[in-house]
């Protein structure tokens, strides 16, 4: 856990965005600056959903970056996010990952804060016996957690510390925004929660996320299964900023694949079949055609429909080398028997067990496993040129230059 | 045969040496003998404590068929990309719930230490299995098999069953 380069690090052109040095991958003074630049920075945090805190007082705890944050339903219903931080001496104010509560007291001296985060009462102000106590001119007004601005936007809740950071419908652009409403068009129901720790810096999932290249290269299963090709019909859009995107494509038409049998890949086996093909039943829920969309939001949330299974995931940071990805399994409140039941069987395609994406948990690992001595050395992307922009091919990197793009205007390297 | 639900001794006997079998299956990388201690129409899930505590229907791996099984063994050998690894079971004694009509209602706790290629080795996962298992002409197999861990982390991919 040595051996940190930032000394010797080469610099990083301005505005090179087809070259990504290996050092933003491991060095300490980066994980440092993305704190302050990113998570304290212009950008909404993914924080949680709406359906996990139905009624008021219910809590969970999160985290911003490295910020220990509170999220709550407050008593007039809306969602409040502040540091889960006590204003005496800094210890965690909540200890459960969530709850259900009138004030949130800390357990070390009972300082109480509302469920705003205001700091509402210290205990013993006024001392024991006329001794001892705070200074009559102490203000509770002016001690307190950080709070951040939360917006809710399709059931998803986002906070953010700056006040620079536009309204979450500016932030996201019009097409991102129209395709998280395709998605969560009514009320939402969770299925299932999961942690997936990851042995990689967090930039590494979140361009894998964005990798439209590797998804039928690397994941042979829907390869193989014929359903998700580089050649079906499907696009990238990138938002103007470069920071979100979605991917998606277009149910394939069964048969051979020409391009993968020219290209001699692993994953053009024809004779593959499935005992119970059941995981591969889909139901076109949102009337399009569309059966895969993955959409990610700068800098930590992915939506993910996956044939019938939804999901939101959180990416979190824990140091320069470590990353939990948060898994939240979702469908909707009127979901019918038939349709909990694909959900659930489709879910194997995703998460640490999924047959489509149990290889993303890894390669983040190998890619941080193959650079610890190349800190001088880039990793190249270059395909589909230097472009940042919406895209119909998904044999390009366009989407991860945009990520790089808004990265490098928050982040001075 | 048929006396053997009678016979508490036999029938934890019967049990144990299924689920010391099972994990063998998996230690040993025998994974396809895995589904066949499944019977055909049965339920296999891998959970938490937290999803099972909320009310939540899913945790990360879900079958309703020995084919799912089977399938998810034949893409974990063609299909699927993971360094190696092998388990190491460590369970307690099973601890029969229920008798009722040939199906056993058994709870067994489990320890899995996880060995990469390259030598470190985690304990990757504890908790118990959840099991309901018909026990038939002296012959146990799972009809339903809920696999609750303690933790809702996962390390970085959950390849082989646990």
């Amino acid at each position: 856990m040595t051996a940190h380069f930032s000394q010797e690090r080469p610099a990083w052109p301005q505005n090179e965005l087809t070259r990504v040095p290996y050092w933003v991958y491991d060095d300490e003074d980066v994980y440092r600056k993305e704190q302050d630049g990113i998570y304290q920075g212009p950008v909404w945090n993914y924080l949680g959903l709406e359906a996990e805190l139905p009624e008021q007082g219910d809590y969970k705890t999160t985290f911003v970056g490295d910020m220990p944050v509170i999220v709550v339903r407050g008593e007039d219903g809306t969602i409040n996010a502040f540091e889960n931080r006590c204003a005496h001496r800094g210890s965690l104010l909540a200890l459960q990952n969530r709850g259900k509560a009138k004030n949130f007291t800390c357990v070390y001296h009972a300082w109480s804060h509302d469920l705003q985060g205001n700091l509402k009462s210290v205990a013993f102000r006024r001392g024991i016996n006329g001794e001892g106590g705070m200074p009559a001119d102490f203000d509770l007004k002016q001690h307190g957690p950080r709070k951040l601005r939360t917006e809710t936007f399709c059931g998803l809740v986002f906070g953010t510390l700056s006040a620079e950071t536009p309204d979450i419908e500016t932030y996201l652009g019009e097409a991102v925004t129209a395709r998280l409403r395709r998605v969560l068009h009514k009320p939402i129901r969770i299925y299932g929660q999961y942690t997936q720790a990851l042995p990689n810096n967090w930039k590494l999932y979140f361009e894998n996320v964005k990798d439209t290249y590797h998804s039928s290269l690397l994941h042979t299963f829907f390869a193989t299964f014929k359903v998700s090709r580089l050649s079906q019909g499907g696009g990238v859009i990138v938002a103007d900023t470069g920071g979100h995107h979605v991917s998606y494509s277009l149910s394939h038409k069964g048969g051979k694949d020409e391009e993968f049998a020219n290209e001699g890949l692993r994953s053009n086996q024809e004779d593959f079949s499935l005992n119970d093909a059941s995981v591969l039943d889909i139901v076109d829920e949102f009337g399009d055609g569309c059966h895969v969309q993955i959409l990610s939001v700068f800098p930590g949330f992915v939506l993910q429909a996956i044939h019938n299974s939804l999901a939101v995931r959180q990416i979190l940071p824990k140091n320069s080398r470590q990353t939990d990805l948060i898994w939240t399994l979702i469908g909707f409140t009127d979901d019918d028997e038939r349709m909990q039941t694909l959900r659930m069987k489709h879910a194997n395609l995703v998460g640490p067990a999924g047959y489509v994406s149990m290889e993303d948990g890894a390669v983040g690992g190998f890619v941080q496993r193959g650079t610890a001595g190349a800190a001088c050395q880039s990793s190249v992307v270059m395909m589909g040129g230097a472009s940042t922009s919406t895209s119909s091919s998904r044999a390009s990197e366009n989407s991860i230059r945009g990520f790089w793009k808004f990265y490098r205007n928050l982040v001075k390297l | 045969m048929a006396d053997i639900q009678n016979d508490k001794a036999a029938l934890l006997g019967l049990l144990a040496d299924m689920m010391e079998d099972y994990a063998r299956a998996i230690d040993l990388d025998q994974l396809e003998r895995w589904p066949d201690f499944f019977e055909e129409n049965c339920i296999y899930k891998v959970t938490s404590r937290e999803n099972v505590a909320a009310g939540y229907p899913f945790g990360v791996l879900f079958a309703d068929s020995r084919g799912m099984l089977a399938d998810r063994v034949r893409s974990l050998r063609e299909a699927n990309i993971y360094e190696g690894q092998v388990y190491r079971h460590l369970m307690g004694r099973p601890f029969i719930l229920s008798v009722d009509n040939g199906l056993v209602q058994v709870e067994t706790s489990f320890l899995i230490l996880r060995t990469m290629r390259t030598g470190e080795m985690s304990t990757f996962a504890a908790g118990t299995y959840q099991d309901r298992v018909r026990v038939a002409d002296g012959k146990a197999s799972f009809v339903e098999r809920i696999v609750v861990c303690d933790s809702s982390r996962v390390d970085t991919l959950l390849a082989l069953p646990l």
